[in-house]
């Protein structure tokens, strides 16, 4: 955190000098690790084993918050008997199907309660492509059975016992290759951290999502924090650390496949309705229950007054999705000559992607190509400036795509807001004009769309029907004709009947008489003032800060925090309150916007008939759950598992001693030639290698590898080796080594370093080597680039690629050049995908 | 200037006469006299624009210092209460990321099989890309699935790209890509 996120780390600094305990868990010595209490290095790819570790500790020595736990989460509710973990299954739970290496997750069900609907209505498209920021439906007509005291066996806390019952200190240590004692001195940490008056966070960045089993490290921290009683209270929470300005806003209001803005799924195949839609995931409790307000008032937006009732609001002009049509599914779609067309904007997939050569050769096999950046990037210059040039593997002359590099206007040169990593939005305004042929993206965006709809202008295609109809008329100004950001945002906020911006989204209708491009973001412009733009100084207002931007939804700076107050709505304690309520005036108050229906007391019981928010009781803080309940255990929205559970990553030397099944068994592999992966335990790749960013570079490199002062400081692309492993191989400080799997080799300068550390794994030393990942070959400073090196396995739920652990090799010198190269990676063993026994 | 004139500017000599109370040399009596004219570009600039830092997602204040049509420094915003002012080596070097000789001006284009760039017109070079557009989505119309299911997608158009941009930027690029029936629209939030 401190390497890549340093302005936020001051504030774990200033908690440290409160007396926090600060603990950093990472393969590598960092300046974070300089000023933690514990450094725990771990073998990369084994933090579930690690993180289960910490829930057996939990769990077995009664450390949970137990009035937390027993009230808060879905501890004590009761699963059906169908249902099977891994214990049972050695590594698999119940519903799995080899055949198409998925599991049918109905067996998850609670008990009593139909199985989760989404699976049986999303023909082609399983359930984690759809659901939003609302996770998984539960239907219910009933709250769920449940046994307060947690001594039913399949109640959620025994299970989840049961699940993590060999996630000992020894199994950590054989694992992650973590010494027993100092694991257990982070366990105590975070217990002695918990209860009433004490909380504890966890913050991660893409060390943690980048797996074959992403998802579920993230769940397991959720299930640690739940136990502890961490969530929706001030100093608790999982904090997701993103790496782009607004890399947030682009998932709330995404570019993104599978959902629309507000997390809102895309429609599936099948669903031809606003009703069939909603019928898949509005919940019948919860602010889900909406949903159809959210859909219709989105419509509204998109096609203005054209979407009407009887035209369903022009549901019908949505396209359909129909499986997974993520990022490398569309890199296979390129090469297959399937997808011809491509926009890049403010992104370098040649560096930035996993396995960048496949990247770039799918970029050659385009019609056309945009590239829109401040500079002439990797991905802009493919065809005349690439490794696979330099190499004779492609020629110029043959590479038939046709590119258009279009320079872009930075921050400074127009309006618009970012949405930060604690979802607060925040406006920054245009400066000054942008040189020559930059433009912004909403210039692109709004003129791209005016030329199109001119030159279709007239026509009777039903295909033209959604472009033409498009509600596009947005004011311009100046002489470059710029479009409004402001009345973007007016339509993202959403307005009334009467016209007049709303001011919360409870205000929305499906009736179509409210408009909203952004359910979520429904106030950030309420009584005509640009919230996102408030600045009124941290020191001139409460340690909230409410008064500086606009967090999304209603200006709420920590979720769900009902969980603040204790049942009975008082806070747990003196110093860790933040909301609760207040009897007298019979509302919910306190220093943050309360996550919770203001006026319902703590002691409400639904009626039958109740819905949405009003069918959750006022003890049950997780609002966007259709139980209420924070879930230890997912009775769906997973495709990997109800509970986390440790597998290998895909490449990995060493076999799961905990199941029979080695790797996630739903992981998906992407089958192309130019995607081989290193066979399992194979000792042509004995060693562990991870990738990581620089504090002086940004991501692919495109805002600092052009940049004089960041490339001065952080000039070369290098690899980090431990001196027992620079010992082994012979590789000497300051000289080169080339480091091979399946897919490459690359070359970079060495750095024999004490913060990488060997391991003791399994009984065996393993090494890791590390990579940062910022360079390639254009820019003031350059080199090989790591993504070259790394293959494509995505997880089932949300399709990253596991980039933060493979096998390699490593050797002194450079790698060989033109022919040589491919000659040598081919000389390593490959295999199509890593299969299982299953 | 005289000798003696210049001999007593010598900074030993002031240094030791103690000017301005500086007898470490620190301060006043090592000072140029060019050195004592400069002023902070801070100090010259028209006006003072509140922005965001562009880079991570902990959203750092910036203060954008102007003078003229230019950017002429770039600070922390002391305002923030998430950075109080304090910018990491990215953000400082923020003035060098928006006025650096690495940005591009003008429009390049490839024409297929080309060995060179070309020059084009932004208004040529946006008409060519609207015919792309159509034609591309015309090629690649998917009516329906083999179930007789709804579809009206194309599959020929692709876009990556997002997590740079403002939220009203992503805002009209998936309004206008579904508009097209285009779905395979991402960012960097899932790499």
């Amino acid at each position: 955190m401190a390497e890549c996120h340093p302005v936020g780390f001051q504030w774990v600094m200033e908690a440290k000098a409160r007396g926090a305990t600060v603990i950093h868990v990472d393969p590598r010595f960092t300046r974070t690790s300089a000023v933690a209490d514990i450094h725990v290095p771990l073998r990369a790819g084994s933090d579930i084993a690690f993180l289960g570790g910490i829930v057996h500790h939990i769990l077995e020595n009664e450390r949970d918050f137990r009035e937390y736990v027993v009230r808060y989460t879905n501890a004590a509710t009761i699963v059906g008997e169908e249902f099977a973990g891994t214990e049972d299954l050695d590594g698999l739970f119940s519903g799995y199907d080899a055949a198409t290496g998925s599991y049918d997750v109905t067996t998850w069900s609670y008990a009593g309660m139909t199985a989760a609907p989404s699976a049986g209505a999303r023909e082609g498209a399983a359930q984690g492509e759809t659901h939003g920021s609302g996770g998984a439906t539960l239907e219910r007509s009933d709250a769920p059975e449940t046994d307060p005291t947690l001594q039913h066996p399949r109640c959620v806390y025994q299970l989840l016992k049961k699940h993590f019952s060999r996630y000992t200190p020894e199994l950590v240590e054989e694992v992650c290759g973590v010494p027993r004692d100092q694991f257990l001195r982070v366990c105590e940490a975070l217990c002695d951290n918990s209860g009433r008056e004490r909380t504890g966070a966890f913050c991660y960045a893409v060390g943690w999502t980048q797996h074959s089993v992403g998802v579920q490290y993230i769940r397991t921290a959720a299930i640690i924090q739940l136990l502890l009683g961490n969530i929706g209270r001030p100093g608790g929470g999982i904090m997701a650390l993103r790496g782009h300005a607004s890399i947030q806003g682009s998932t709330d209001i995404p570019t993104l496949y599978n959902i629309l803005p507000g997390y809102i799924p895309m429609p599936a195949a099948g669903q031809n309705s606003v009703d069939e839609l909603c019928a898949a995931d509005a919940a019948a409790a919860g602010f889900w229950g909406h949903m159809r307000a959210y859909v219709v008032s989105l419509l509204k937006a998109y096609w203005g007054e054209h979407a009407t009732a009887e035209n369903d609001f022009g549901f019908g002009w949505l396209p359909h999705i129909d499986g997974d049509h993520s990022t490398y599914q569309t890199t296979l779609g390129m090469l297959r000559h399937e997808v011809t067309g491509f926009f890049v904007l403010g992104e370098n997939p040649a560096v930035g992607s996993g396995n960048s050569r496949m990247q770039r050769l799918a970029l050659a096999e385009l019609e056309w190509l945009v590239v829109r950046d401040f500079s002439e990037i990797e991905t802009a210059s493919f065809w005349y400036d690439s490794p696979e040039i330099h190499d004779g593997e492609l020629r110029t002359e043959e590479i038939g795509t046709e590119v258009f590099f279009l320079p872009a206007a930075a921050h400074t040169e127009k309006d618009g807001s970012f949405t930060n990593t604690q979802r607060l939005l925040q406006w920054h305004d245009k400066a000054v004009e942008p040189k020559g042929d930059q433009r912004s993206e909403l210039w692109f965006a709004y003129h791209l769309g005016r030329k199109v709809r001119e030159k279709l202008a007239g026509s009777d295609s039903p295909r033209d029907e959604a472009v033409l109809k498009l509600a596009w008329d947005y004011p311009t100004s100046g002489p470059l004709e710029d479009p409004s950001a402001d009345a973007v945002l007016a339509e993202i906020n959403g307005w009334g009947p009467d016209g007049e911006p709303l001011s919360a989204y409870t205000e929305l209708a499906d009736d179509g008489s409210t408009t909203c491009g952004c359910w979520i973001y429904c106030g950030c412009r309420a009584d005509h003032v640009n919230q996102t733009r408030r600045r009124k100084p941290g020191g001139e207002q409460s340690w909230v800060a409410p008064e500086w931007g606009w967090a999304w939804p209603a200006n709420r700076r920590i979720l769900y925090n009902r969980a603040s107050a204790d049942p009975d709505g008082k806070p747990w304690s003196e110093r860790k309150k933040l909301v609760w309520w207040d009897g007298e005036d019979g509302k919910w108050t306190g220093a943050d916007v309360p996550d919770f229906v203001a006026s319902m007391p703590p002691d409400y019981q639904p009626p039958d008939d109740a819905q949405a928010e009003w069918a959750l009781r006022g003890d049950e803080p997780f609002v966007m759950q259709a139980d209420g309940r924070g879930w230890l255990f997912a009775p769906s929205g997973l495709k990997d598992g109800p509970f986390p559970a440790h597998y290998e990553p895909d490449e990995s030397p060493f076999p799961n001693p905990l199941y029979r099944i080695r790797a996630n068994p739903t992981r998906q592999q992407l089958r192309d030639p130019r995607n081989p992966a290193n066979p399992q335990q194979d000792p042509a790749y004995p060693y562990v290698v991870t990738t990581y960013r620089l504090t002086e570079h940004h991501t692919a490199g495109g805002m600092s590898r052009f940049v004089g002062r960041l490339s001065e400081l952080q000039p070369e692309m290098f690899c980090e080796v431990s001196p027992e492993l620079a010992a082994e191989r012979g590789l000497v400080p300051g000289d080169w080594a080339t480091v091979i799997t399946s897919r490459s080799a690359i070359e970079a300068r060495v750095l024999v370093t004490d913060r990488l550390r060997p391991l003791t794994v399994q009984g065996r030393t393993v090494h890791q080597v590390g990579l940062p990942y910022h360079w390639g070959g254009r820019g003031l400073s350059t080199g090989d680039s790591a993504n070259d090196l790394l293959g494509v396995t995505t997880d089932p739920n949300v399709h990253i690629q596991e980039s933060k652990v493979a096998t390699c090799d490593i050797r002194p010198g450079r790698r060989p050049r033109g022919r040589a190269r491919r000659e040598l990676v081919e000389s390593y063993p490959r295999t199509e995908a890593n299969e299982e026994a299953t | 200037m005289g000798m003696g004139e210049r001999i007593a500017e010598w900074p030993v000599l002031r240094q030791l006469r103690g000017e301005g109370g500086d007898r470490l040399g620190l301060r006043q009596a090592v000072e140029s006299d060019r050195t004592h004219h400069l002023t902070a570009r801070t100090a010259t600039a028209d006006r003072v624009v509140e922005s965001i830092c562009p880079y991570c997602a902990v959203g750092c204040g910036q203060l954008v210092y102007v003078h003229g049509d230019e950017v002429t420094q770039v600070e922390g915003n002391p305002a923030s209460p998430i950075s109080r002012g304090r910018p990491c080596p990215k953000g400082s070097a923020t003035k060098a990321l928006v006025t650096g000789p690495g940005r591009e001006q003008k429009v390049k284009y490839r024409r297929p099989h080309g060995t060179e760039w070309e020059e084009l017109s932004l208004d040529r070079a946006m008409d060519m890309i609207a015919d792309r557009v159509i034609d591309t989505r015309r090629r690649s119309w998917q009516e329906h699935d083999d179930k007789g299911h709804p579809l009206r997608r194309c599959m020929g158009i692709a876009s990556l790209g997002g997590a740079t941009l403002d939220n009203e930027e992503n805002y009209l690029l998936k309004k206008l890509f579904t508009s097209w029936g285009a779905v395979q629209i991402e960012n960097q939030a899932r790499i």
